[in-house]
């Protein structure tokens, strides 16, 4: 099964030695692969960097460019740091294998290479590389341009840095009892829907949806690129989700289809963006009381009766430029004192006349 | 005397995974490309050139072991290790061994190739 999924897999093969080379490329044709051939590592980047490739076995010794070059600038390559290098050589000592793997080689095949041990190594990398393609399509669909980019940068390193922006929290409110009341089929494309239309308007003004949930999605502002005026592109971006949902609503009634509602919570402030989760499994968000305090806002739009609320560090952040309502300060669970909490004003969404 | 030079479990193993056919044609070319290897492993000797002189004893050592002729792979290995000084020290008598060597080799190699 395993090896039917790889078979059609392109690989290049670098080796100096004519012998060496013929031999690997007949044992790889005969594993179903599709092999290409370089003589030297030179000749290998220049192929790498004009072609497509899923996996690449080097020889080390080699005149030109040897092995212990290509690693190091294939690490250095954006679009390369990512393909999986098994390194197949003669070269005695431990040490020259512990350095290719620090150069981020996958593998060391010693030579001669021991076919099924060739085959089961070529397996084991190739489905790294399928899983690790398929992650980076997840965040192409998930993120921005930006966080894909900077997660391709950051080499998906798991870890934190302080940064200073917006949280948002939408969920659908009623959700539980609107899919109680249709199809299930419905309820997912209503979902599908939704969802459409909620990253587009959090995209179109700069923020990242870093994680979605049944109903419920949260959006960062300012994370993990800086975004000067976090605070109003966010509440702008409520606004512009508002909008969404009552043309949308206008579209269900006329089909004799339920509407939705929903409620946004906004904080902004210092918070810690990273990736968080294992190596196998990561995602991009934000820790932090700002976040905590967001998510709690939008719980409590329900109470205030409002479909937007956001926290005084967001209103002040707004500079004027939107108007709000001050409802006083409330109780937040998991604050020691009253929080001010503001609603933005939709009929003033206009950029005040100078 | 094949037994010597060529570890025939090793050979058949390789023609057992890679096809006769394609080990026939494989002979032929360590045939072409070997002495190319010793004549480069002796003038990197004589040009005191080391590191050209441990890539080309790599080589034969790498291809050496590939066919089974450990005996060829293990004093090709020792010229890889070892380097210039021994071979200087000894005026190339390893180098004239390893030629000699081959010699059985490649005749060990052409018959099994064709059994």
């Amino acid at each position: 099964m395993r090896e039917g999924a790889h078979r059609g897999a392109r690989l290049l093969l670098v080796d100096d030695n004519k012998v060496n080379r013929l031999l690997l490329a007949r044992n790889l044709e005969l594993q179903g692969l599709d092999v290409a051939a370089a003589a030297n590592g030179r000749v290998a980047l220049e192929m790498l960097r004009s072609e497509a490739f899923d996996l690449l076995l080097l020889d080390i010794e080699m005149p030109e460019m040897n092995g212990f070059q290509v690693l190091e600038q294939l690490a250095k390559d954006l679009q390369l740091r990512d393909l999986p290098v098994i390194v197949t050589s003669s070269l005695e000592g431990l040490d020259n294998v512990v350095r290719c793997i620090e150069l981020g080689a996958e593998d060391y095949l010693q030579k001669p290479v021991n076919p099924v041990l060739l085959k089961a190594r070529i397996g084991a990398s190739l489905e790294k590389k399928r899983l690790r393609d398929q992650q980076k399509e997840l965040v192409r669909r998930f993120a921005t341009p930006e966080v894909a980019q900077d997660m391709q940068e950051s080499g998906f390193a798991l870890g934190g840095r302080r940064v200073e922006g917006s949280v948002m929290f939408a969920d659908i409110r009623g959700f539980t009892s609107l899919a109680e009341s249709q199809p299930p089929e419905e309820t997912i494309e209503l979902l599908n829907t939704w969802y459409t239309l909620m990253f587009d308007a959090i995209s179109s003004h700069g923020g990242i949806v870093s994680q979605i949930a049944g109903d419920g999605l949260m959006a960062l502002f300012g994370a993990p690129l800086p975004l000067p005026d976090h605070c109003g592109a966010t509440v702008r971006a409520a606004l512009e989700m508002l909008e969404m949902i009552e043309l949308f609503n206008v579209e269900q009634a006329g089909a004799g289809k339920p509407q939705i509602r929903i409620g946004i919570g906004i904080a902004s402030g210092d918070m810690v963006a990273g990736y968080t989760g294992t190596n196998e499994r990561a995602t991009y968000t934000c820790i932090g009381d700002t976040v905590n305090l967001a998510s709690r806002l939008e719980a409590h739009t329900k109470v205030a009766g409002r479909q937007i609320l956001i926290d005084g560090v967001t209103r002040a952040g707004l500079g004027g430029s939107i108007d709000v309502e001050a409802l006083g300060p409330v109780s937040i669970r998991g604050k020691a004192q009253p929080v001010d909490v503001y609603a933005p004003k939709r009929n003033l969404t206009e950029p005040s006349p100078p | 005397m094949i037994n010597r030079t060529i570890d025939v479990a090793t050979f058949e193993e390789l023609k057992a995974t890679a096809g006769a056919e394609f080990v026939r044609e494989l002979v032929d070319t360590f045939l072409v490309e070997a002495p190319a290897m010793l004549a480069e492993l002796r003038d990197a000797f004589a040009a005191g050139d080391a590191e050209r002189f441990r890539r080309s004893a790599h080589s034969l050592k790498s291809n050496g072991n590939t066919f089974g002729a450990l005996t060829l792979g293990a004093m090709a290995r020792e010229l890889e290790l070892g380097g210039l000084g021994p071979v200087q020290q000894a005026r190339g008598a390893p180098l004239a061994a390893l030629a000699r060597e081959y010699q059985l080799v490649a005749q060990a190699l052409t018959e099994l190739a064709r059994a």
